[in-house]
């Protein structure tokens, strides 16, 4: 492995852990947006982050010799 | 009637494009029909891909369990998928696509089977597979019946919906092959998405803006909660995790990555999935906890109702009672609840075909089932020799048909919560098999014997914990140690130190997959060769 595929392993554990938010555990508030709590946002904001790792995933570790 | 109305409407456009549309892209032979010829584009692939695995829970079961569980269900099955599946699709699913097309396999079982050199280990993970796959057939047909009924409001009764959803679905999978079922699917998911968006509209300009709807909901000390995750574990929500591996091992996910024409459709697929979870998922979720502060509507109000009494006098009650009020608190419906308070009749009735998209999920799985037996068993077993490539395909329509009426005929007669019980564990079960997809395609020291040993192990858990579930008194510490509850019986189901079973039965599978294999002869250089370059 590369020093860009341990990065992409360091970062992808990363992520795994950040989906763990024990922060926001019990508290509502505050409601970002006017509506949206705190929590759910953090998870939304997540899925969006996620879409971030996979581009880096695909640029660095595409398995293009399997084509 | 205007529901009804616009449900048939969907069930036409349905039919139509299962079977009519894109005849002319057809060819012939078993290839063309149970993996459209390897032919599938961008397009068609992510939506199909996403609509296959996201079935009826994505829409009615995500806000049903949001409206009792609140915020948490998420990121407990959203944000969860939304970083384990792509994954899975980009290192796994892009080894699956390729060995599917330089060797010719169509079904995980057929590439196990090269992998490991072995016969009969491959006919042993093609029956557990396919056991741990009909329950949610069976709930596919259950949820046509139980959404018709809802929708029309009682005027089409279950066994009828139930029997229009299996001939319809029936018919598409039978005519069309993957090609129709796959357009169908991306179908399906673009009214999945148009949902969201409209119901989110509708609803919260009803509500009054979910502004308001959540200040009310922290106003009170029963439904504040909801909007926190602070009555589950942080342990319990680690859990969850494991629950996406088993997107790779279901026979329906696995057989369509074999559909692509290039791997180069996996990548904007791997991109996209977390941007179709949100859309859909978001606002199912928070429609789902938002309906907690509607008080004007009975049915909701009946479900809070006898959330809270279980809730206060739950050990207290007898056990019929107890039933009956978890089926009164049963919310799949609550999305329909809200559209019936809030829209105007005919934006319900076009609501309402999105719903029956949802609950129509199951024709992938039918598809999967049958190419499976007929590719790993008809095919396997030499009939295709005998008969020809032809015999193939009519065995396969054959067994869409057969399969569809006794999962027909089951629904009729069994009551439904058998089978969620039974899907319930054989998630778990798919996700415990991962490890094989894993150790074939990732692990060039795996053998056949670490295959077999973690697929016997998985459908001997699967078995222990439904057995476990069915019997044991609920609640209770059945197994303490060290001061610690390792196994405990909970009303929603069964924990092993205080996670899901999901997590000891993958991690316990996987061990197995690597213990074994060390231990065991392991396939010829050449079998090998053809996996890792």
């Amino acid at each position: 492995m590369s020093g860009k595929h341990w990065l992409l392993a360091l970062l992808i554990f990363a992520f795994y852990l950040l989906h763990q938010d024990f922060w926001f555990w019990s508290e509502a508030r505050p409601l970002v947006f006017g509506f949206l709590p705190v929590g759910l946002f953090y998870h939304a904001l997540y899925t969006i982050a996620v879409i971030g790792l996979l581009a880096l995933c695909i640029r660095w570790a595409w398995p293009g010799h399997l084509e | 009637m205007i529901s009804v109305f616009f449900v048939a409407v969907y069930l036409a456009a349905v039919l139509y494009i299962g079977i009519f549309a894109f005849r002319g892209s057809r060819g012939s032979g078993a290839e063309d029909f149970f993996l459209a010829g390897r032919s599938l584009g961008g397009f068609v692939f992510l939506f199909s891909l996403f609509g296959t695995h996201m079935t009826a829970f994505a829409i009615l079961g995500s806000s049903g369990h949001a409206f009792h569980n609140g915020i948490v269900t998420y990121g407990l099955m959203a944000s969860s998928s939304a970083i384990v599946v792509p994954l899975l699709l980009l290192f796994l699913g892009t080894r699956l696509w390729s060995v599917g097309k330089h060797h010719g396999f169509m079904t995980p079982v057929q590439i196990f089977r090269d992998r490991w050199e072995c016969g009969h280990i491959g006919t042993v993970i093609f029956v557990v597979k396919a056991a741990l796959l009909v329950p949610y057939i069976i709930i596919g047909v259950i949820g046509g019946g139980t959404a018709m009924r809802a929708i029309s409001g009682g005027l089409v009764p279950f066994w009828l919906g139930g029997a229009i959803v299996a001939i319809v679905v029936m018919s598409y999978v039978f005519f069309g092959g993957m090609r129709g079922t796959a357009w169908v699917n991306t179908f399906q998911t673009l009214l999945f998405l148009s949902f969201g968006a409209v119901a989110v509209v509708i609803i919260g300009y009803g509500l009054g803006g979910f502004g308001t709807a959540m200040e009310k909901m922290l106003a009170s000390p029963s439904l504040a909660p909801l909007l926190s995750r602070e009555r589950i574990s942080p342990l319990y929500f680690f859990s969850y995790t494991f629950i996406p591996l088993s997107a790779i091992a279901f026979p329906h996910i696995g057989i369509f990555c074999l559909t692509a024409r290039t791997m180069g459709q996996f990548r904007r697929t791997v991109l996209l999935y977390p941007v179709c979870l949100l859309l859909i998922w978001l606002p199912c979720v928070y429609l789902g906890v938002a309906a907690n502060g509607v008080d004007d509507v009975a049915g909701i109000q009946a479900k809070v109702e006898a959330r809270n009494r279980l809730a206060s006098e739950g050990p207290r009650l007898e056990a019929g009672e107890r039933d009956r009020l978890r089926s009164q608190m049963a919310a799949d419906d609550v999305l329909l609840l809200l559209l019936g308070r809030f829209a105007p009749a005919w934006i319900a009735g076009i609501l309402g075909a999105g719903i029956m998209a949802a609950v129509m999920a199951s024709d992938s799985q039918i598809l999967a089932l049958s190419t499976m037996f007929t590719e790993d068993v008809f095919a396997y077993y030499g009939h295709t020799e005998r008969f020809g490539e032809a015999a193939q395909v009519y065995t396969g329509r054959a067994f869409v048909i057969a399969l569809t009426t006794c999962a027909y005929l089951v629904a009729l007669n069994f009551p439904g919560n058998i089978f969620e019980l039974a899907s319930q564990y054989a998630f778990s079960g798919f996700s415990a098999l991962a490890p094989l997809v894993a150790g074939a395609l990732l692990w060039r020291g795996s053998t056949k014997w670490g295959a077999l040993a973690s697929t016997v192990w998985v459908a001997a858990a699967v078995v222990a914990m439904g057995i476990f579930q069915a019997h044991a008194v609920v609640p209770g510490v059945y197994w303490s140690a060290g001061g610690m509850d390792v196994i405990t019986r909970t009303p929603a189901g069964t924990l092993v130190l205080g996670m899901l079973p999901v997590v000891p039965m993958t991690v316990i599978s996987g061990v197995l997959m690597i213990v074994v294999s060390w231990v065991t002869p392991k396939p010829s250089a050449a079998a090998i060769g053809r996996y890792f370059k």
